[in-house]
């Protein structure tokens, strides 16, 4: 690792003769902080089309076939009402955008640029023209995506799981070229996401400062470190299952169409074997977030450090191991769902240690209410919910129930609009400062925090309701069936909370943009943390530290420790005493 | 705002299900409580007050070995509880002689009978207190046979013939949704399942599944709903 902080040094002195043009550090930059900086705006811009889906959606369940508000002027055929075909391809979307265009490019590509490097003490990450790569490759897949919209046929609509053979023969849905380019568009994602990966995982194994042993890294970075891995082995058959669809819509083979000799529940173990280690790649990253910014702003270390470390690793593995609870009314051999029962009650253990962990940290401590420790803490909470709900599903007799209804819609809006993206604003509003230099407004991030997370539960915590009722997903109009007809209320109230959570989100626009400019010049350390990247300059300049890497000594959560009169102590404090060096 | 909850069952395997379902529910509930409670208490507890110094700890291993196993032990007991439950369900078909044919299509359930070649469309009638066996097959894509109230689901996947059974122990109207999106059309494929007491049934029976019977079933298409797909057989 020396080694790598010598030729790192030999850069520093190389990088000072030249400056690098607007093109080469605005668009096409190898500088691991503006690619962070790109997924992160890519990420936001596709959240607002995902967001405007997801209240189409809600407003059609609320009072079906009427005109959707604003939709006369795109759907001027039926002056804004949504067909069924529409309606489908609207939820859909919705899923797929938020899902691989949103949670995935925020999380894994803003947070896991900007966060490896300089957590882990490097000046970039180990192949940088990948890295670029990986956004220009990610970036093109978005726009292959969007441009789906814009297809005779209308945008895929076949669900986010494009179950086959409905996604495999376009007269089955009426969905020509929407499909195709949902596949190419994923296959292309999935290049970008693998190229990440190999980067990520190749920077923490090689590149760490001196001292920044594997049990010293902050959590956050273990959390993306597990994630890459997930993604370098679920990204490829995601890929592979695409590609087989677009040749079986395209060229006629016959992957998945039982009428040339294809298996319809291939398509769905290929999906649920990348589909779950999906869920933890995007969830595991907010985990890591939240044990990041709780010990932070609790002022003491993170309860339980390596059963931390040890459940995100946990986690991996089984995620493996747990797909098949996707299907077990799909017709899978009900034996193998009976395996699939063992092995999902068993993930729910590190979770549950996670949890417990959580409450460890803020046991005892002095908690600040600062903005993204809110976020952290709801992050927590829901991540709670989630889980709970997700125990009814692991039991297969109850799960025959509630399978494909909206008690599955609420279960998995809490883990990932509560869980992810709650962590992701966690992350948004506490690393701000580094990544742009300027603090956050407070009063705005308040008045965000707040109504987000009062309508988020208003949104979905009804959904458990009206999906023990018996409400299918992806139905049109709940009006439809007599027997869910007295419960339609809920759909009014859950539209209403909908809108009001997606007008909760004009704060954080305007702070977001607000702060980027005019907000008050951020510290070197704003929240006295004791990770690495906190030494570096607010922006951190190209290769992120002047001409010496940091060095670390300790772990990254050593708060209120007796060995400091202050209640933080940074990981490149050099010990007082001999003692103390050993301590960690 | 009542029937918050889950719809009546009427099946016999379905008490097994709204049974691990309450189970479930109040160990989760109890379990969220107990987060709560002590999440809520914890960030009123330990606000940050001047004077007062954070705790220094890294941990407590009792502590975190029972969290791990106090989980661990409740969901070996449900996955115990679950496993029979399912294999009842979903393994082993009791006998019987009383067998029905479900075939979907976009956007219709097509019921036949054995020894008769009628397709009743979007309803099925069956006697009541008996085992009814389906075999279930799809002729386009992936369907989802759901009768709430019996607390049945199953996908109807084309390709392959999958046996299902349910009893029921009232009489009465259930409605049959479709729960797996099927296409334009998913919304509204729906048919009703009248179950009937014996006698009632045999009557219907004598009626519609004799040779001379004529078909009783007949297409509804309504109004909003998508003209179903143009390969359907039998309709009418």
């Amino acid at each position: 690792m020396s080694a790598t902080g010598a030729t790192a040094h030999a850069h520093v002195g190389h990088a000072g003769h030249h400056e690098l043009g607007f093109i080469r550090t605005y668009i096409f930059s190898t500088d691991h902080k503006m690619i962070a900086r790109q997924f992160l705006f890519m990420g936001l811009f596709m959240m607002i089309i995902g967001g405007l889906l997801a209240l189409v959606v809600r407003w059609e369940l609320a009072w079906p076939e009427t005109a959707v508000p604003g939709l006369s002027m795109i759907l001027t055929e039926t002056g804004g009402i949504l067909e069924p075909s529409q309606y489908n391809m609207a939820f859909t979307m919705h899923a797929t955008i938020m899902i691989f265009f949103v949670i995935m490019p925020i999380l894994a590509g803003a947070f896991g640029n900007f966060c490896i490097p300089l957590m882990i003490g490097a000046r970039d990450m180990a192949f940088p023209v990948l890295n670029m790569l990986s956004f220009w490759v990610g970036a093109l897949a978005g726009v292959l995506m969007l441009a789906g919209f814009f297809v005779p046929g209308g945008h895929a609509a076949a669900g986010w799981t494009s179950y086959a053979p409905l996604s495999a023969v376009p007269e089955y849905t009426g969905v020509k070229w929407g499909q195709n380019l949902w596949c190419i568009s994923l296959f292309v994602l999935g290049i970008s996401s693998m190229m990440g990966a190999i980067n990520y995982i190749t920077t923490i194994i090689n590149m760490r400062a001196p001292g920044m042993k594997l049990f010293r890294m902050p959590l956050v970075i273990w959390s993306l470190f597990i994630t890459a891995i997930l993604l370098l082995l679920a990204l490829p058959v995601l890929t592979s299952g695409v590609a087989m669809l677009l040749f079986d819509r395209t060229l006629g083979t016959s992957w998945f169409k039982p009428s040339g000799g294809g298996e319809p529940l291939l398509w769905q173990h290929l999906f649920w074997y990348f589909g779950h280690p999906e869920v933890y790649i995007l969830i595991l990253p907010a985990m890591g977030i939240a044990s990041e910014i709780l010990p932070v702003f609790c002022r003491k270390p993170i309860f339980g450090y390596h059963a931390m470390a040890f459940s995100m690793i946990a986690i991996a593995f089984l995620s493996w191991v747990v797909y098949g609870h996707h299907m077990f009314v799909s017709g899978m051999s009900p034996a193998l769902g009976m395996a699939f029962t063992v092995t999902t009650m068993i993930i729910a253990v590190p979770s549950a240690i996670k949890t417990f962990n959580w409450l460890g940290t803020l046991w005892g401590a002095r908690i600040r209410f600062t903005v993204p420790m809110l976020n952290a803490l709801a992050f927590v909470s829901m991540f709670v919910i989630g889980g709970l709900s997700g125990i009814f599903m692991a039991s297969t007799p109850v799960d025959i129930y509630i399978q494909d209804t909206y008690f599955i819609v609420a279960h998995i809006h809490y883990v990932v609009f509560g869980g992810s993206i709650f962590g992701a604003f966690a992350a948004i509003y506490y690393w701000f400062p580094k990544m742009f230099g300027r603090m956050t407004n407070t009063v705005l991030g308040h008045l965000h925090f707040w109504p987000t997370f009062v309508f988020f539960n208003l949104t979905f915590f009804p959904m458990h309701i009206i999906g023990v009722g018996g409400q299918m997903r992806r139905i049109y109009n709940p009006m439809q069936y007599e027997f869910l007809q007295h419960q339609q209320h809920w759909n009014v109230f859950i539209t209403v909370s909908a809108f009001c959570l997606g007008l909760g989100q004009i704060p954080f626009v305007v702070n977001f943009f607000w702060s980027l400019f005019a907000g008050k010049k951020a510290p070197l350390n704003p929240w006295n943390s004791n990770t690495l990247e906190w030494t570096a300059p607010s922006p951190p300049p190209h290769l992120n530290w002047g001409p010496t890497l940091p060095m670390v000594y300790r772990g990254p959560y050593e708060y209120s420790s007796p060995e400091s009169r202050d209640d933080w102590l940074p990981q490149t404090a050099p010990p007082v005493t001999a003692a103390g060096a050993r301590r960690h | 705002m009542l029937d918050w909850w889950l719809p009546e069952n009427v099946s016999t395997y379905g008490q097994e299900i709204d049974w691990l379902f309450h189970l479930i529910y109040y160990i989760t509930g109890a379990t969220f409580v107990l987060v709560f409670v002590t999440m809520l208490a914890f960030i009123v507890m330990y606000r940050d007050r001047p004077g007062r110094r954070a705790r220094y700890t890294h941990g407590n291993t009792p502590l975190e070995i029972a969290w791990t196993v106090v989980p661990a032990l409740i969901l070996v007991v449900l996955t115990f509880l679950s496993v029979p439950a399912w294999s009842k369900i979903k393994m082993h078909v009791p006998p019987t002689d009383f067998d029905v044919n479900v075939t979907a299509k976009q956007f219709n359930w097509q019921v036949t009978y054995p020894g008769n070649d009628t397709v009743f469309l979007d309803e099925m009638h069956v006697p009541v207190n008996k085992v009814v066996r389906v075999h279930l097959r799809s002729q386009d894509v992936i369907h989802s046979f759901f009768v709430p109230q019996f607390r049945m689901k199953q996908d109807a996947v084309p390709g392959r013939e999958i046996v299902q059974w349910f009893e029921v122990m009232k009489p009465g109207k259930y409605e049959w949704p479709c729960a797996e999106l099927c296409g334009f059309g998913h919304s509204g494929m729906r048919g009703w399942i009248y179950v009937h007491p014996p006698a009632e049934y045999a009557k219907w029976a004598a009626e519609n599944l004799t040779a001379a019977a004529t078909p009783a079933a007949e297409a509804k298409p309504e109004a909003k709903k998508p003209e179903p797909r143009k390969e359907g057989k039998g309709k009418k």
